[in-house]
């Protein structure tokens, strides 16, 4: 009979989910350290729950289940869904998001390897278009808010939605700096002034653009552990770039320069993590250039002209879409062919 | 500081460098572990003459030879015992002197397990060589070397086992330029090719000699893997006689051994995907196959042994120079013997070798590796999870497919799909299997893929040929009809006056004229008109049957014929006249007494019945033409080469 090859040298898909955990780790802690420990709450919540809800669904498909739990992709959809989620979102949102990223997104269309949509971003749009109040308010990184919360403030504001004594919802958060720029736009602020906020840090968002680089560092480690390849963070940023370097230039006082894009919402967090993901994303290489310009650029027409504040998870799922034609239409040259 | 000056020291000596070793690159390619040192620890053994040899009759690919001995003859050592047969085709020898024991069906070392013909010898331990005839080849015409090595037995020793002589013949298109010797051995484990470099580089040379001249190439690369540097030595020693023989290193990278991945390496040239390397002027050797054809002309010698590594799971890994039909286990014995944990046996290298059947065959030409496995050496894969579009599969693939889609193409039994992606590019390499992260078994799934579409080409053929065949049978049915009609119809009109019936009778001579008799009473043309009617009727009935009947069967062909005439003689029943009726039943059962007769005649003659009596030129013309078109199907489906 022939079954060679006889040898294997592959990680397997469980040692790939480690290591985009693994890679999630320096952005978790700069999270921490900009908005507290509920961070640790919420992503615990979320992990929970993706597990149960994939160890169910499988039940119920009659699939064996501790191979697909093993794997530790549900744990990565969940971890990307909460770190998109506003810090302190409450349990039930995160539970609901968690829930849908799994059992609809992924579950009902046939389990890992099937999902023609990125999970986490399916839990987040749902959870966006159902809950627009809740999402978009975002509480005050640590060093901006008036009152701080311990540890366990957090934790009993996750579950019972319950403050402090004498602290007002007001004192703990805050506008985004996306959010904060597209209503002080429509006021008819410029640019310069709008920036001299202190919620702007250096290039993003005060605290949020220390995230942010955390996510450029794990994405980095990605990239030399060879989980990912350089094509979609590189393309994704280029675009990126580019594209609000064009606005930027033709007119400075209604159009961030690029660095606040790059640095600011979920930019980074998607070049590396989102849009990586192999499942729901292009598999040729031109195809993945082509897949992360497309996201780079609807993303920045969302934030700029869109309702929402930032638009990757919604260019991430349109994107989605035009797989299968993208892949179609960037076929590599196989050796000895013409084209 | 350091690397700094690593690095432009490295860029000095890229600056520097003249070029010589210059290599291309091909996409993909992995880095298995080499596990070549085991068995180059000692020299290549000559192993001792077994006490039976089992010689399979194809040990190459293409048309199985001839064979040319019978049980109870005596054969000296290089005597043909087999004679190639067709132009695809190599000739058998005899490895050693002795007796003819059998000549039958065995297992030979093929992934499929399925015996073949193979002749048996008795070796009586003289090794005595039949009378050889050296070929001084730089005084005789190249045209008459390259018909002598049809008898030399030499095939591929790669691996590949194609007869030597037909990749040597002059086909007159286009000039052979670049003679390509292959030497990258790639492969994991396997070392017989390294080991023949570094221990006979003088008589590789010499046949590489001989190719060049063969071929009337004006240049010559060696292609060998950086990770043979003795090989390497050996061999530029070696070639230090030649002035237009180049040796490169190639990057350790497998699949660097393929052909077209190495003339991509040396010369940067990609083989377009529907032409061989000849079409472009490239022919590549092995280093083995160079050394055979050196000793054939040089010595005369056929080709009647190998070098084979055993390694793996034995006590000693090392090679041995063995005597073609020699048995596995003896080669094992010879290594020390299997380990304990031993499961089984693998024949060529882990990335593109295959299980054999069983340890009880014989060493074939093509066997340049016997590998023992063991759970530790060759872990079962475990359980193949979900692919995850991850495109590792992609990154290394040597061709630059796309295996992932070609694997979904395959599970889902989208061949249409899978060819129009490339699939029949696929080298079977093993690369995508060997980095998938879930475990895939990629290559399974597009040996089974090409074996279906070629499956189903084959039977796409063989039922367009039946089509065929039987719509023009059916059109020349209708036509003799309409004949018939009008020929009894200017009859019939001449008669007008005479006693019609009888007339009819006497005029049938077959159950179809018969069936027209009732008509004959009427006018002329109605006559006509039904008769072409029921022609109609008759070959739309036939044809339903011979789609209901197995269209593909050429035995099934004449079978609707008399339940047609069975069921076209119903009408006639309607005619009042008892007599006439039994009369006509009379007839009717003698004709097809006579239908009967003449299929059985036909049946024991091996052709399909024909009623070709009073058919004009034309009809039987056309009859003639379908049954060359028959005999092209029956050959094609009988003779077609199972490869």
């Amino acid at each position: 009979m022939n079954r060679s090859p006889y040898i294997t040298n592959a990680p397997t898909v469980s040692v790939i989910m480690l290591k985009v955990l693994l890679a999630l780790v320096p952005g978790i802690i700069a999270y921490v350290w900009v908005y507290g420990a509920g961070i640790l709450v919420t992503l615990s919540l979320a992990t929970v729950t993706a597990l149960v809800t994939e160890a169910a669904i499988l039940k119920i498909r009659q699939r064996p289940i501790s191979p697909s739990l093993a794997d530790m992709s549900a744990v990565v959809t969940a971890w990307l869904l909460a770190l998109a989620l506003p810090p302190l979102a409450p349990w039930w949102l995160v539970v609901v998001g968690s829930f849908f990223a799994i059992a609809i997104a992924k579950q009902l269309y046939g389990g890992l390897g099937y999902n023609p949509f990125n999970p986490a971003m399916v839990g987040y749009a749902v959870l966006l278009i159902s809950f627009p109040v809740i999402m978009t308010k975002w509480p005050a990184p640590l060093m901006l808010a008036d009152a701080s919360l311990s540890a366990f403030d957090q934790l009993k504001f996750i579950f019972n939605h319950a403050l402090p004594v004498g602290v007002q919802l007001d004192a703990v958060t805050s506008a985004t700096p996306l959010d904060y720029l597209k209503t002080q736009l429509m006021l008819k602020h410029e640019i310069a002034d709008i920036t001299q906020a202190p919620i702007f840090g250096q290039f993003g968002a005060k605290g949020g653009e220390m995230v942010t680089a955390g996510y450029l560092l794990g994405g980095l480690y990605l990239i030399q552990q060879r989980i990912i390849s350089w094509h979609l963070p590189t393309a994704f940023i280029a675009t990126l770039a580019l594209i609000s370097l064009i606005f930027n230039i033709t007119d400075p006082t209604h159009f961030t320069n690029p660095a606040f894009h790059l640095m600011t919402g979920a930019s980074m967090l998607c070049a590396f993590f989102i849009i990586t993901d192999p499942i729901s994303g292009p598999t040729t290489p031109k195809g993945k250039l082509y897949f992360a310009a497309g996201v780079a650029v609807l993303t920045y027409l969302i934030r700029v002209y869109g309702g929402y504040p930032d638009g990757v998870a919604f260019a991430v799922l349109i994107m989605n879409m035009c797989v299968p034609l993208i892949d179609a239409y960037t076929q590599p040259r196989v050796f000895g062919h013409k084209h | 500081m350091n690397n700094i000056i690593q690095f432009a020291s490295k860029l000095i000596k890229g600056l520097t460098s003249d070029n010589a070793n210059e290599v291309y690159k091909f996409h993909g390619g992995v880095h298995p572990d080499g596990h070549k040192h085991e068995s180059t620890t000692h020299p290549i053994s000559q192993l001792a003459i077994p006490e039976t040899l089992t010689l399979p009759l194809r040990q190459h690919v293409g048309y199985i030879p001839k064979v040319k001995v019978k049980v109870g003859d005596y054969v000296l050592k290089g005597e043909m015992i087999a004679e190639a047969e067709g132009t695809v085709s190599a000739a058998i020898h005899a490895s050693t002197s002795g007796t003819i024991t059998a000549i039958e069906e065995a297992i030979i070392p093929h992934p499929s397990g399925l015996p073949d013909m193979c002749v048996t010898l008795a070796p009586d331990g003289k090794d005595q060589w039949t009378p050889l005839n050296p070929i001084d080849w730089k005084n005789t015409p190249i045209n008459e070397l390259i018909t002598s090595l049809r008898s030399s037995g030499i095939v591929g020793l790669g691996g590949a086992t194609f007869p030597t002589h037909i990749k040597l013949r002059k086909d007159g298109t286009s000039g052979i330029h670049t003679l390509i010797i292959n030497a990258a051995e790639c492969e994991p484990y396997i070392t017989c090719d390294d080991m023949l470099m570094r221990e006979r580089a003088d008589e590789i040379i010499k046949g590489i000699e001989i190719v060049q001249h063969l071929l009337g190439a004006t240049k010559v690369m060696i292609g060998i893997e950086d990770n043979k540097p003795d090989a390497t030595s050996a061999m530029t020693s070696a070639s230090q006689t030649l002035t237009n023989v180049s040796i490169k290193t190639v990057p350790t990278l497998y699949p660097s051994g393929d052909a077209r991945r190495l003339i991509h390496l040396l010369l940067g040239v990609e083989v377009p995907h529907h032409k061989r390397s000849t079409e472009v002027g490239i022919q590549v050797f092995n280093v083995a196959t160079v050394l055979a054809i050196y000793r054939y002309f040089t010595f005369g010698e056929p080709s009647v042994s190998r070098v084979v590594t055993v390694t793996g799971n034995v006590e000693t890994p090392q090679n041995f120079e063995v005597l073609l039909g020699t048995p596995v286990p003896l080669l094992i014995a010879a290594a020390g013997g299997a380990k304990t944990d031993t499961t089984h046996f693998v024949m060529g290298g882990p990335m593109m070798g295959f299980d054999l059947p069983s340890t009880d065959v014989p060493v074939t030409k093509a066997a340049n590796c016997i590998i023992a496995a063991s759970p530790s050496l060759f872990a079962p894969p475990p359980p193949a999870l979900p692919c995850i579009r991850c495109t590792r599969c992609a990154d290394a693939c040597p061709v630059n497919l796309q295996p992932q889609e070609l694997y979904w193409f395959a599970k889902s039994d989208n061949l249409e799909k899978a060819r129009d992606y490339h699939l029949f590019d696929c080298i079977e390499c093993g690369c995508c299997t060997y980095v998938c992260p879930s475990n895939i078994p990629l290559v399974q799934y597009y040996r089974y893929a090409k074996s279906e579409i070629i499956a189903a080409d084959k039977a796409q053929e063989a039922a367009d040929i039946a089509r065929e065949r039987n719509e023009f049978r059916l059109a020349r049915i209708e036509r003799e009809k309409l004949e018939r009609a009008q020929k009894h119809a200017e009859r019939a009109a001449s008669t007008k006056n005479d006693e019609a019936k009888a007339d009819s009778v006497k005029s049938a001579d077959s159950v179809k004229a018969e069936k027209e008799r009732p008509a004959s009473s009427a006018e002329a043309d109605d006559a006509k008109k039904a008769a072409i009617a029921a022609a109609v009727a008759r070959a739309k009935a036939l044809k339903l049957a011979a789609t209901q009947s197995d269209a593909t069967k050429t035995g099934s062909e004449e079978a609707p014929a008399p339940a047609i005439v069975e069921n076209k003689t119903e009408p006639t029943a309607t005619v009042n006249d008892e007599q006439a009726k039994k009369d006509k039943q009379a007839l009717i059962a003698a004709a097809i007494e006579r239908a009967k007769a003449q299929k059985l005649a036909a049946a024991q003659a091996g052709v399909a019945p024909k009623n070709t009596d009073d058919l004009s030129p034309k009809v039987k013309a056309e009859i003639t033409e379908i049954e060359t078109i028959r005999a092209k199907a029956k050959q094609m489906v009988e003779n077609k080469d199972p490869d």
